[in-house]
């Protein structure tokens, strides 16, 4: 199929950036996304141009280096669905597809496609982990986990740090990837001592690189990779406001 | 020169930890708990929740007795004279209603300023919009909780004015409640100019009631639903309630 | 023979190798080993590249310790390295089913699993290691999957007797990727640990002799700079991406160790790579990588193709006398639950007879039909419910309709540099984890036993044995004027510019693609004597196409994604001559390396203890490479033929 791309081109993080369009020809639909961009790439690095810089690395949906927004949704339309498994089966010959990066204002563009994320990083850093060091941990067996728990704490867990909830967010909320965090350890026993701790210095973390708050919109969870749920957020607002949290 | 990190004991306290620790949070934690709770935005929305949900509460006792209009004129009034006499003589007159009045007004200045702080936080987090941006999940209510929520601002004045004070009312301020609710509504602009803003109290109710559950950490994946169903039967009701006077009037039921 | 590629030098040994009763033989190591002084601790700084399951463990661990630790990835994160991708779980001799596992059973598994190539201590460390990996890995809040009764669930494996696979349902790595980064993570709050991510190690730093730091480029500036240290330790995960599709990450490379190897460290096994029978087949030319479809697919789906080449009917309309279930054919006592390497190699040679499905005939079937029949498709969907869902994804067919098509991939790279018992390379100051290394799977490695690997070298193994070498320093203090420092950035940024210059006319991607064709067809599943001389005359060729002919856009002062892809691919040519070089050198079949000329009368792998009971440690001269051999003896577990029928 031919495809007619509108994509943001960026030098660098200072310089002002613009959509430009291209023209893609016999694109197969048993191409990904990105091996669709692949393409595109090959072919303007032989006509002399600066290919299209994006992230990209497992290419299988789990390392969440990879992200773009495409025709206005995070990652696409599919669901559940990150970009490098979108395939373009979903597309049809002749559609016009906008591609832009994430957008939040602590996610500034590095260039092209590419964001910089760290500022995920910096959330966990401010609490986004058990204390353990190595060799002092118990038999794993000493604390039974109730499987409940284990599985919803499972469940939050799978976030894959993209930041698709980020660049959907009408806020540019990073609720949903701190939430994430702060409900998978949480729920844990081995996560209890920290558990107040925890929430509060992610939060005002958050907050301090300049994310927005939550509105409960959910445009947040309709686009995650994984699925969490906005369920999360409830919790860590019940473990910020020191609540106790109901239901799952 | 071998360059190395920051020098710091192996045994951490969180808190406190050296190196690139924040110390903004080190500052931030001395004050009360409540005001470095407000300091985070989760902080600014459990603020908006509790106070979405006092105002909630004054808004019902208010339409019932809204609802004593159906009951005659000299019942209303008489419903009207009650609330500046009552708790008298341990309060002054009026008293009751100036207490009320205050705590409102500072509940809604609370459920404002956070509104307005968590408005320029998110406006600040994206300062470059998308060329194109499609919505996935987001309703028609939550989308005009903030635009919404200034028109409800404003016609809580105009309310004031109209049937408080009275100096926005046709019939003016020396009528009696009665008849400056009747002046008000044989008009059928003035019906309107009531109805819009309560269907747009109903949409932010219908989104604020499942948010606030969300912000105080009452929400949760099974009881989603539920709330969303009880937020809008809510505030279906609530809306009927309040347009039930100015219909009343309108078509001829109050005179 | 094969001489005329390479030299033989002397034998190398394993100095740090304890004696002793095999169960002893860590303790005792530990016990020998010197030991840091608590407060010289912080004076030290180790820097370790790579923040995968061993990176970001060994980082860690260290930062805990007291030493200060610098940290390098090539993506925007530490938590993205690629141990992210792994699905199936982690061994552990735990045996909390009582089913008769043990810490030598592991042991014995795995020796046997790595047919005989691998070291007796090492291995057996693992073992006993593994037990403790749990315990931290739990204690950390890793989410593993649950009973009911709260305690941790395991699975039987790969062919495992006994059930000693933890798993957090099919994304075990990517939980145990966040247990160590969030370790990472607290370090790094704490100021113990400098991480630098999006920045690629380009060189290793050697000051008489020693490995004192290394040179990096900053992919988002691309600044090239010094970073120095007592200690380096690399983890820079496997090379399988020499073969340009594989189930690896896009990013994956061999640089990082490569760079070593070139100023001395021994690279061993080369040619050792493990080739996962169940991967969705390509699909296109456009093709980019391949994606990995759990094995335990094969519990329950049947592998079968048309009986007669050149069938092109629906599977569906192909009758059952005319299909050919031929693993159950062949192995009748094992099915289609044969190890890795005799699944993929089944699958080659009927598709090398025609018989092959889908795309290009490079595909087999996966049928779960009788099982939707025995089992009900809810059963079969609560299952593999997410894998359908992903082969969907990917290929537009639903798995409950028509049968799966798979194809071989490469998985996993059993080679790396050479490494004593402490992990050490043969460098003073290098260590090397995780998949970088060779240390522990012998010729193949089973299943969930990477993480275990990984998880083991990062947490228990390296930060033990490290200290040995540590107690001797801080070493003298270093700056960018000291002559073999300033000599290795200027090397580096010479290369860049080189890559930059030659402005030829063709893409990097075009030659990687080039030279994974060529390792595929020569250095794949069936290696020969004539293939691999072959394959060694055209990776010569295309390398020197190679250098008069790339085209690298852009510069160097900026993010520039064409020229890392350059510089990794233009050390995958080295690295590729080097693995067809060593198979070509192992006239005998054993484990992930078939050689077409050691088979039995009916085509099982056979190895030649006599000869080859040794690792292959290659020494780089810029010429034709030297072989040092380490011989290999076997105290406990003595070896055996396999057999599978
Ligand atoms: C699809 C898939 C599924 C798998 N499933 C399993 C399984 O179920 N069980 C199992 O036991 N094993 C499995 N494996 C194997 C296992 O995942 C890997 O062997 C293991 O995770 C490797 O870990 P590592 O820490 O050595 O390296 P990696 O995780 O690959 O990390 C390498 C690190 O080095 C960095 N790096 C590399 N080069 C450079 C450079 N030049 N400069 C700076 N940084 C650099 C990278 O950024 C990264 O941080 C699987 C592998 C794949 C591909
Ligand atoms: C009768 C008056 C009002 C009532 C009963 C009311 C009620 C509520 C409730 C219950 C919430 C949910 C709080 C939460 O998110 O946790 C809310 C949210 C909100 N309100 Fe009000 N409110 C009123 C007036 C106003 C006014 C006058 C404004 C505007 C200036 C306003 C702006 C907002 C905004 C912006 C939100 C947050 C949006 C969101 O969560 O998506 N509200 N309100
Ligand atoms: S590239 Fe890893 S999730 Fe898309």
């Amino acid at each position: 199929m031919n495809l007619t791309l509108k994509v943001w081109r960026q030098k660098n993080a200072t310089s002002r950036g613009h959509l430009t369009t291209y023209r893609v020809k016999e694109i197969s639909p048993d191409m990904s996304f990105l091996e669709m961009l692949d393409v595109l790439n090959e072919r303007l690095i032989l006509d002399g141009d600066d290919p299209i810089a994006f992230d990209h690395d497992c290419r299988e949906g789990i390392c969440g280096m990879c992200g773009l927004v495409i025709n206005g949704v995070p990652h696409g339309e599919q669901r559940a669905t990150t970009t490098c498994q979108l395939h373009m089966r979903h597309f049809k010959d002749g559609d016009t597809i906008v591609i832009e990066p994430w957008r939040a204002a602590p996610f500034p563009v590095v260039k092209d496609l590419v964001v910089d994320r760290s500022a995920f990083d910096r959330i966990i850093e401010a609490g986004g982990y058990v204390s353990v060091p190595t060799g002092s941990a118990p038999d794993a067996h000493a604390v039974p986990v109730p499987k409940a728990s284990a599985d919803t704490a499972f469940d939050a867990a799978t976030c894959i740090g993209c930041g698709a909830c980020v660049a959907a967010c009408p806020n540019g909320s990073a609720s949903l990837f701190t939430a994430a965090k702060i409900t998978h350890l949480g729920l844990l026993p081995q996560g209890q001592p920290e558990r107040a701790r925890r929430a509060r210095a992610m939060v005002e973390t958050a907050d301090e690189l300049g994310f927005g708050g939550c509105t409960n919109i959910g445009e947040c969870t309709a686009v995650c990779p994984k699925g969490i749920p906005l369920a999360t957020i409830a919790r860590m607002n019940a473990d910020y406001l020191g609540l106790a949290a109901t239901g799952d | 020169m071998i360059d190395r990190g920051a020098a710091t004991a192996p045994v951490q306290a969180p808190d406190q930890g050296a190196g690139r620790a924040r110390t903004e949070r080190t500052t931030a934690t001395k004050g009360s708990r409540a005001t470095t709770r407000y300091r985070g935005a989760v902080g600014k929305k459990a603020v908006m929740a509790v106070t979405g949900a006092l105002m909630i509460g004054f808004l019902v006792l208010h339409m019932i007795g809204n609802l004593k209009v159906f009951a005659g004129r000299d019942s209303f009034n008489d419903y009207a004279a009650w609330l500046r006499t009552v708790g008298e003589p341990m309060l002054p007159p009026s008293g009751f209603l100036w207490i009320q009045r205050i705590g409102l007004l500072v509940i809604l200045a609370l459920h404002i300023t956070a509104a307005v702080q968590l408005t320029v936080q998110a406006k600040r987090a994206r300062p470059v919009k998308y060329h194109v941006k499609r919505r996935v999940q987001q309703s028609y209510a939550s989308r005009t909780m903030r635009w919404g929520g200034v028109i409800i601002a404003a016609f809580v004045v105009y309310h004031i004015l109209d049937l408080t004070v009275g100096v926005a009312n046709p019939a003016g301020t020396a009528a009696d409640p009665y008849t400056r609710l009747v002046a008000d509504f044989q008009r059928w602009y003035l019906v309107v100019a009531y109805a819009v803003p309560l269907l747009l109290l109903g949409l932010h109710l219908r989104h604020g009631v499942w948010s606030a559950a969300q912000s105080l950490g009452r929400g949760g994946t099974a009881r989603e639903r539920p709330i969303k169903l009880f937020a809008t039967g809510f505030a279906v009701v609530l809306v009927a309630g309040f347009l039930l006077a100015p219909v009343g009037v309108l078509v001829g039921v109050v005179k | 023979m094969s001489t005329e590629f390479y030299r033989t030098g002397a034998p190398i040994e394993d100095g740090k190798a304890p004696d002793g009763v095999i169960a002893e033989r860590w303790d005792n190591r530990r016990f020998a080993a010197k030991l840091v002084n608590p407060a010289n601790k912080r004076k030290l700084t180790v820097i370790v590249v790579g923040t995968g399951l061993a990176g970001g463990s060994a980082a860690a661990t260290l930062a805990e310790l007291g030493y200060d630790v610098k940290s390098f990835c090539y993506q925007d994160s530490p938590r993205r390295a690629h141990s992210i991708a792994a699905q199936g779980g982690i061994n552990a001799a735990k045996n909390y089913r009582g089913d008769g596992d043990s810490v030598h059973r592991l042991f014995y598994d795995t020796v046997k699993g790595g047919d005989f190539r691998s070291r007796e201590s090492n291995v057996y460390r693992l073992a006993q290691v593994s037990v403790e990996i749990i315990d931290q890995c739990v204690a950390q809040g890793v989410p593993f999957a649950r009973e009911y009764g709260g305690l941790l669930d395991t699975r039987s494996f790969g062919g495992a007797q006994v059930s000693r696979t933890f798993y957090a349902r099919g994304q075990t790595g990517q939980q145990l990727l966040l247990g160590a980064y969030q370790a990472m993570a607290r370090q790094i709050q704490a100021g113990k640990i400098e991480m630098h991510p999006r920045t690629e190690m380009l060189d290793l730093i050697l000051v008489d002799g020693r490995a004192r730091g290394v040179v990096t480029r900053d992919l988002v500036t691309g600044e090239v700079r010094n970073h120095f240290a007592d200690a380096v330790v690399l983890a820079s995960g496997g090379y399988g991406n020499v073969f340009f599709l594989s189930t690896n990450a896009k990013g994956c490379n061999v640089t990082a160790i490569w760079r070593a190897h070139r100023k001395g460290a021994l690279f061993a096994n080369p040619c050792y790579t493990q080739i996962h029978p169940t991967c969705i087949p390509v699909s296109g030319d456009h093709q980019s990588k391949l994606t990995l479809m759990s094995e335990s697919l094969r519990n329950d789906g049947r592998v079968w193709v048309p009986l007669t080449g050149g069938d092109t009917r629906a599977p569906a309309d192909i009758p059952e006398a005319e299909r050919d279930y031929y693993l159950e054919r062949i192995y009748p006592s094992f099915g289609n639950l044969v190890p890795r390497d005799i699944a993929s190699r089944a699958a080659k040679n009927v598709c090398d007879e025609g018989r092959g499905v889908g795309p290009g005939g490079l595909g087999v079937y996966l049928d779960f039909a009788d099982a939707i029949a025995r089992l009900g498709r809810d059963a079969v969907a609560a299952k593999y419910g997410n894998l359908f869902e992903m082969y969907e994804r990917i290929t537009g067919e639903d798995p409950f309709e028509t049968p799966m098509r798979i194809y071989p991939a490469v998985h996993y790279t059993m080679g790396g540099l050479w490494v004593d018992y402490d992990l050490q390379a043969t460098i003073p100051g290098l260590f090397v984890i995780g998949e970088a290394n060779f240390s522990d799977h012998g010729a193949n490695r089973l299943g969930a036993s990477a993480l275990m690997q990984g998880l083991a070298d990062g947490y228990f193994v390296l930060p033990n044995t490290i200290g040995d070498y540590l107690a001797a320093g801080p070493f003298e203090p270093l700056d960018d004027a000291h002559p073999e420092v300033a000599d290795a950035a200027e090397a580096v940024r010479t290369r860049v510019a080189k890559l930059l210059a030659v402005n030829g006319s063709r893409t990097p991607d075009s030659f990687h693609r080039e030279l994974g064709r060529i390792m595929w067809d020569y250095c794949g599943m069936e290696r020969t004597d004539a293939g691999l001389r072959k394959a060694v005359g055209l990776i010569q060729a295309l390398r020197e196409e190679f250098w008069r002919d790339v085209l690298v856009s852009g510069e160097s002062e900026e993010l520039n994604q064409q020229l890392e892809k350059a510089g990794r691919i233009a050390d995958f040519f080295e690295l590729a001559e080097l693995m067809c070089i060593d198979a070509l050198h192992r006239t005998e079949s054993c484990g992930g390396h078939f050689r077409g000329e050691s088979q039995t009368p009916d085509g099982e792998a056979l190895r030649d203890d006599e000869t080859f009971s040794y690792v292959a440690a290659w020494e780089y001269t810029g010429d034709r490479p030297v072989l040092h051999r380490e011989h290999l003896t076997f105290e406990y577990v003595k070896p055996s033929q396999r057999s599978y029928k």
